[in-house]
């Protein structure tokens, strides 16, 4: 095992990763989609809102992208602290 | 051939290839029997777990729901699927790098304490149960009307084609099974979808049919070229509804969105699909191919709802709204089909001859069950007879897919974490399996019998399933990773205070054990105007707090637990670590 040091390095790296991910998965879901659709209702998409958008697939898609973006990240973080297997 | 021979056909031939892949995928092994052997592709593993977790629910209603409500039960769409970002990054791999079988061993040994264990096995059997118990009926229900069978005959045959790959195959069966599962429901999902995506807008893609402008020579004094949502509230308005793209209360909103996203999380059938791949980092990819095959079913549903709403609006008001409505004799083929069901009914309440759907007291079309939109699908576009009967194959599966992983999920818990860990450690390998499959069949008898004679409460049981999910053990494990502080005493406090404060909330509001009648309390006085349903994230942090307060007044945990806390962080081992 590596020692703790390198360790805490590499856990402080993936609590940052995934705070930033999770910003963006409430700001697309919670806000884009909910409590912020009001400020963004003048974008129009095919018919209607972006937050209507949002809330219907964009917050779908942009899950979909944070998982991936996520597992890459980790994946490539794990060889660079040299926790990987 | 009549529509009936050709469901049973095409049902008999799904259920033909389930039985064929239980016997070639038997498990062999306590580890087959619970993780697939650690053997399972990421990407195989993503589509088994879209089976898994698409239930009946998913498949037959949700896009019901959100065709006669609209833009508010979005929810539905983000709650069911946001939760996978919380799962992929604050629990599957970690607990994948755990190694072991089930939620309630990582509380158990996480928390060096068989109190918090068993606490664990009382949120997830209590949790599981509730939820197979929606999946027996919906299963039983769609073998009914589609085999033309009683609903306790369906029901009898649902079991026993879990029981043959679920008893003889584990989790390793079960995994297959859903695969297979998942290519049937997907595609009888969207095939009806395309086509109607294709009539109404053009657009092959129903997802980008739905914010497409609309075809030309459509029915209902639709202008082509105006985009379908604008069209849709033109029409929903017209006649008195709702705007289809409308808002009502964001933040209760938002509340049951999270609600939904957290209990997904923490929803243990699910969990554990994730300790059947080889490595930490096929768990991390792994979560994101479910989504994708999650997806492809979610990104449709909101698009046949929307379609299927116009449609019968179309339907109803041939000439457009401002015209006068259809015929009674004229009504299409698939309204005589359904109302034979029950679930479609028309009343001529003026005597005109003529049925007028509109949101008022004279309304004539005075059933419409929102399960029909997915089920009539295939009629409403006019597809031939096959596309109906793999409507049927893929409720059927949808519902056996799910049902199947709840009942691994109770009968590991029951064999492994109570028999194996509690009650007699000494049992041997082979003395385990045996307890595994007969805690499978034991489960299976109960979800039988519960889908024969359902509780009252069968409504309100999937919030209940949702709300524990997220106020119990999603906290207790993503602290167990999180909190290296956290310790026996407070993980245990913890889910206790969300175990109670969710089951007191829903019992104040819906009757205690949801019994009608013995609720103390009505609707008119909910704390904050926060309905039962949405009451998840507070029980969530009622565990929170707790667990934080008790934590922090009592001894910290061992140093082997800080050390297990330590590398369950870090994915290195999780291959070697198997099957120990």
């Amino acid at each position: 095992m590596a020692d703790n040091s390198g360790n805490n390095a590499y856990w402080s790296a993936n609590l940052r990763l995934v705070t930033i991910c999770l910003v963006i998965w409430a700001l697309c879901s919670y806000g884009f989609a909910i409590l912020l659709r009001p400020l963004i209702s003048g974008i129009e998409v095919g018919g209607t809102d972006l937050g209507f958008w949002f809330a219907q697939q964009g917050s779908i898609l942009v899950f979909l992208f944070l998982i991936f973006f996520y597992a890459w990240r980790m994946n490539k973080l794990d060889k660079e602290h040299g926790v990987d297997e | 051939m009549d529509q009936t021979t050709l469901n049973i056909i095409v049902v008999g031939l799904s259920f033909a290839l389930y039985f064929g892949i239980a016997i070639w995928a038997r498990a062999g092994s306590t580890s087959e029997f619970y993780a697939a052997g650690r053997g399972v592709n990421p990407v195989v593993n993503g589509m088994a777990t879209a089976a898994d977790w698409m239930s009946a629910a998913s498949f037959i209603s949700m896009a019901g729901l959100i065709a006669f409500v609209g833009y508010n039960n979005s929810l539905f769409l983000m709650g069911w699927t946001g939760g996978y970002v919380l799962m992929a990054m604050l629990l599957a791999p970690y607990l994948r790098k755990f190694g072991k079988y089930t939620v309630p061993e990582f509380i158990g040994d996480r928390y060096y304490s068989n109190t918090a264990r068993v606490v664990g096995v009382i949120c997830l059997i209590v949790i599981s149960v509730t939820y197979v118990i929606g999946q027996m009926t919906g299963a039983g229900v769609a073998f009914s009307r589609f085999l033309e069978v009683e609903i306790t005959t369906g029901l009898y045959i649902a079991s026993a084609v879990v029981f043959v790959y679920a008893v003889l195959g584990g989790m390793k069966g079960i995994t297959y099974t859903q695969v297979a599962q998942y290519c049937v429901l997907i595609i009888a999902y969207t095939i009806p979808a395309v086509f109607i995506s294709l009539q109404l807008t053009g657009n092959p893609i129903p997802g980008l049919g739905l914010f497409s402008n609309m075809s030309e020579g459509l029915p209902g004094g639709v202008e082509a070229g105006v985009p379908l949502l604008t069209t849709l509230d033109g029409l929903l308005t017209d006649l008195g509804f709702n705007e289809y793209t409308a808002t009502t209360n964001p933040w209760l909103m938002a509340l049951y969105t999270l609600s939904l996203m957290i209990g997904t999380a923490g929803l243990p059938h699910v969990i554990i699909r994730f300790f059947t791949v080889p490595k930490v980092a096929d768990a991390r990819w792994s979560a994101g191919w479910a989504l994708v095959f999650i997806a492809l079913l979610y990104l449709t549903a909101p698009a046949v709802g929307a379609m299927a709403r116009l449609n019968i609006i179309t339907t109803m008001w041939p000439e457009g709204t401002q015209g006068e409505a259809v015929l009674q004799e004229d009504l299409p083929d698939w309204f005589q089909t359904w109302e034979v069901t029950g679930l479609l009914g028309v009343e001529d309440k003026n005597g005109d001859g003529r049925i007028q759907y509109t949101a008022g007291d004279d309304n004539e079309l005075v059933t419409f069950n929102r399960d029909i939109l997915v089920l009539a699908n295939p009629e409403i576009a006019g597809l031939p007879g096959w596309v109906i009967a793999l409507i049927a194959a893929g409720g059927i599966a949808a519902a056996l897919s799910t049902a199947a992983g709840l009942l691994l999920a109770i009968s590991s818990a029951i064999s492994h974490d109570l028999i194996k860990s509690v009650i007699n450690p000494n049992i041997t390998e082979k003395g385990e399996l045996l307890a595994a499959r007969i805690s499978m069949a034991g489960a299976i008898a109960l979800a039988t019998y519960l889908g024969l004679n359902p509780p009252g409460f069968a409504a309100q049981v999937v919030a209940l399933a949702f709300g524990l999910a997220a106020a119990t053990l999603f906290p207790a494990l993503m602290m167990g990773i999180f909190s290296k502080r956290m310790n026996s005493a407070g993980a245990t406090w913890g889910m206790i205070a969300g175990l109670v404060s969710t089951c007191t909330y829903l019992f104040l509001f819906l009757g205690v054990f949801f019994i009608p009648g013995t609720n103390a309390l009505t609707p008119d006085q909910y704390l904050f105007g926060i309905p039962p349903t949405h009451f998840g994230p507070i029980g969530a942090l009622f565990n929170f707090v707790v667990a934080y307060v008790v934590s922090g007044i009592t001894a910290a945990p061992p140093k082997e637990i800080q050390d297990l806390v330590e590398s369950v962080r870090i994915p290195r081992g999780a291959g070697a670590a198997v099957n120990k």
